[in-house]
């Protein structure tokens, strides 16, 4: 069949089963926006402020629900203000196909408005990048794009379109593939074929090596990270913790790999992690690290990271292994095969020595009850407020770290954070992200004073489209986490971390036609908690809370795991 | 069971690549070194023996933890097919030159082509002023017949980087266990 060359991109997305892009028009995109206009029944396309927040919102989208994330934008400065959201997706593996369109052929090399090399820019923080000359191959390498985006290791990858491909008189042959059968088709066949690719299967000695290494352990510990949450793994790894009864710690992106209130869980590991989970680490004889890539957060020091112990690491990435932490064994699989291989041939453990030597030094969360505000209380009225199983997307800093460390995350999906990137401004948008994916979900964005101005703009998405999003803003005047390394390291030089300044985070959500409240005690907060639930449309929350908060405990940056700087 | 010991002392190792050939993917591997803060000593590429493929060679310094890691993020790009760690010892490896001789006296071109012979090398220009030698062989024989011949006032000279290949029946196609995790992870099927 004779088709648009734009239809057949957009028929692509359809094979996909994509029904929402996240994006923002211009002069080189204009064709595929023409052709949207038609499909406006069958795509849905969220016009953000700002590129940058659309590319959060397809992320933010791509890991509360599962799916791919595709995010649109035009060329030049529209495509750079894409790059951040394309390093946090790639840094967090998670699966975005952003689709830009730069100048046409006879333009292209000249310097021509709005030309910029986005496809060269985009290359090290991509998993592919496709530059598209050639309007036939349009539905292949749509095809692969998406495959090599959600299969593997996930990832983003960028598609960048010349104008003249998508021109309006443009036919090309296509056929509707859907996703579960184009598997199958042209380039992705080579690819494999190419590759020596067979459908992955982990290797069983591997599988049994580490069965008999946990047969000869006497205190394993776990590490849950990010790949259990991205391979929707959860069920197996708990099923393997069950049976292993050991001590499950648990990285920033591994939120919601493992109930947060299990009770083998021994809570963050690393810079900021639970006396259980470091001295766990550091006391350990067995260490099991599934999906998780010992980042200089984690493995803090490399050198006398779990030093007494064997290091086994499950991931499905080859380059991961060897790479921050010299490893004893590795098994390369989706943590759902491996882990559901290993269940099997588990017997069931009881170590109750091990695990509550371990597990008593988890300490009660403390609600301390000040009359000021503080940010537990501020956690503890969300908590309380919100239905179980509410999405909670941060942005960077204290707030970040109290948040991961307060609330019990319980699915994968259910925590969006840029853990490995550390983007300010990534909150609102995924936040966006996360309610347009999961409208029946309370959405949470919990942000600083700092990060919340990187990217406030987006409240007119929020609004726009409707989406009662609670932004609860922890306002301590400052850039807290940097403020807190100038105390802690810099002598108190607070070298320009103050934020004395406006807006009005109130007003300011007023004026985006949204609702707001200043809270100071813990009585307000619940009272705001209370409106912002049931108005019906975005909500500010402005928390004054005291400047000098901190988060603990603190291992600073390339110390032993256990040298605890703050308690 | 050991943890994966690395020897620490820094040599040359060359990395043998078989890409995709596809636009930007010689860039697209060089960037990874200098984004890494690896210095390419030398870097060949050109055809393999399969149509749609393409051999590169890269020669780096450095020590064998630094190189596997090299060598894993290369492995990790969607259009390499294979890296392999080429062995000095099980491997040959050769440089091509071509080097452009100031040598107008007649003393002076004797001398100049009594070396070329014994370096095996061939004569392929000559000129009033000059005399253009090429030289193939390996990166230390090529490296002792420039320095003789700068005595004499090279004019120019454009050189290869070191091509290596296996000794005996082993080849780069060999499949691996390692080949096969690294495919895991760029599985699309
Ligand atoms: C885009 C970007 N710029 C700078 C930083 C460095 N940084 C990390 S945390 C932080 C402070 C964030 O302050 P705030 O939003 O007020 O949050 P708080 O730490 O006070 O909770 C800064 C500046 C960053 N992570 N991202």
């Amino acid at each position: 069949m004779k088709v648009r060359a734009t239809q057949a991109i957009l028929e692509c997305l359809l094979e996909q089963d994509v029904d929402t892009v996240f994006g923002y028009p211009g002069g080189t995109i204009l064709n595929l926006y023409d052709e949207l206009y038609h499909y406006q029944d069958k795509i849905k396309h969220i016009l953000t402020a700002h590129e940058q927040g659309a590319s959060h919102a397809a992320d933010g989208y791509a890991r509360s629900t599962g799916k791919v994330g595709v995010c649109f934008a035009t060329s030049g400065p529209g495509a750079t203000n894409l790059t951040t959201g394309i390093a946090t997706a790639y840094m967090d593996s998670s699966p975005v196909v952003f689709i830009t369109c730069n100048v046409s052929e006879e333009l292209l090399g000249r310097d021509s408005f709005q030309e910029v090399d986005i496809t060269g820019i985009a290359m090290p923080i991509t998993k592919a990048t496709y530059l598209v000359r050639d309007p036939q191959t349009i539905p292949d390498v749509m095809r692969q794009a998406f495959a090599v985006a959600a299969t593997g290791r996930p990832g983003p990858v960028l598609i960048d379109f010349l104008k003249n491909v998508t021109a309006l008189n443009v036919m090309i042959d296509y056929e509707f593939i859907p996703w579960t059968e184009n598997r199958n088709t042209d380039s992705i066949r080579e690819l494999a074929v190419s590759h020596g690719l067979k459908a992955p299967e982990p290797d069983l000695n591997d599988i049994e090596t580490l069965v008999e290494l946990i047969a000869q352990a006497e205190k394993p510990l776990l590490i849950c990270g990010g790949g259990v949450v991205r391979g929707r793994a959860h069920e197996q790894f708990r099923e393997f913790a069950e049976k292993m009864d050991a001590p499950v710690a648990i990285t920033v992106m591994g939120g919601g790999g493992f109930p947060g209130a299990h009770p083998l869980t021994t809570g963050m590991i690393g810079m900021h992690g639970t006396q259980a989970s470091n001295v766990a680490c550091n006391t350990c004889d067995l260490l099991i690290a599934v999906g998780c890539r010992f980042s200089d957060r984690v493995a803090l020091k490399p050198t006398t990271f779990a030093q007494q112990a064997k290091i086994v690491h499950i991931d499905i990435d080859r380059s991961e292994i060897d790479k921050n932490v010299r490893t004893d064994h590795h098994i390369i699989g989706s943590a759902k095969r491996v882990l559901a291989e290993l269940n099997q041939r588990l017997p069931q453990y009881d170590r109750t020595e091990w695990k509550e030597k371990i597990l008593s030094l988890l300490e009660d969360q403390q609600i301390d009850e000040q009359e000021k505000l503080t940010p537990s209380q501020v956690l503890d009225t969300i908590e309380q407020a919100v239905p179980d199983g509410s999405i909670v997307a941060t942005d960077v800093g204290q707030h970040q770290m109290w948040s991961i460390q307060h609330f019990h995350f319980q699915y994968p999906g259910q925590l969006l954070t840029s853990g490995g990137f550390g983007t300010m401004g990534f909150g609102l948008g995924a936040a966006i992200g996360a309610k347009v994916g999961n409208p029946d979900k309370v959405v949470i964005h919990t942000t600083g004073d700092g990060c919340f101005r990187m990217n406030c703009h987006e409240l007119a998405t929020v609004q726009y489209y409707n989406l009662p999003i609670i932004t609860v803003v922890f306002n301590n005047g400052t850039l807290g986490m940097v403020r807190q390394w100038q105390h802690l390291i810099y002598q108190e030089h607070y070298s320009q971390t103050t934020l004395d300044r406006a807006p009005d985070f109130v007003k300011l959500a007023e004026a985006y036609g949204l609702k707001g409240k200043r809270v100071t005690n813990r009585q307000e907060m619940k009272e705001a908690m209370e409106e912002a639930l049931t108005c019906g449309c975005g909500y500010v929350i402005d928390c004054i809370i005291d400047m000098d908060e901190m988060v603990r405990p603190m291992v600073p940056g390339g110390a032993h795991i256990t040298d605890f700087l703050l308690k | 069971m050991k943890r994966t010991e690395f020897d620490t002392q820094k040599k040359y190792y060359t990395l043998s690549l078989l890409v995709q050939d596809i636009p930007g993917v010689l860039s697209q591997v060089a960037r990874l070194f200098s984004r890494k803060g690896y210095n390419i000593e030398s870097i060949v590429s050109g055809e393999s023996n399969h149509p749609g493929q393409t051999r590169i060679t890269i020669v780096i310094k450095g020590d064998e933890l630094m190189v596997n890691q090299i060598a894993a993020q290369c492995r990790k790009l969607i259009p390499v097919q294979v890296v392999k760690i080429l062995e000095e010892d099980t491997s040959v490896q050769r440089e091509t030159a071509l080097i452009k001789v100031m040598a107008v006296d007649r003393t002076t071109r004797d001398e100049v082509i009594q070396i070329a012979n014994i370096f095996r090398a061939n004569i392929i220009d000559v000129s009033r002023e000059t005399l253009t030698v090429a030289a193939f062989g390996d990166h230390s024989k090529i490296k002792a017949l420039i320095k003789l011949l700068g005595d004499f006032g090279i004019l120019e000279m454009a050189k290869t980087g070191t091509l290596a290949i296996e000794r005996g029946r082993s080849s780069i196609y060999d499949e691996s266990k390692l080949r096969e995790e690294y495919n895991y992870g760029k599985n699309v099927l």
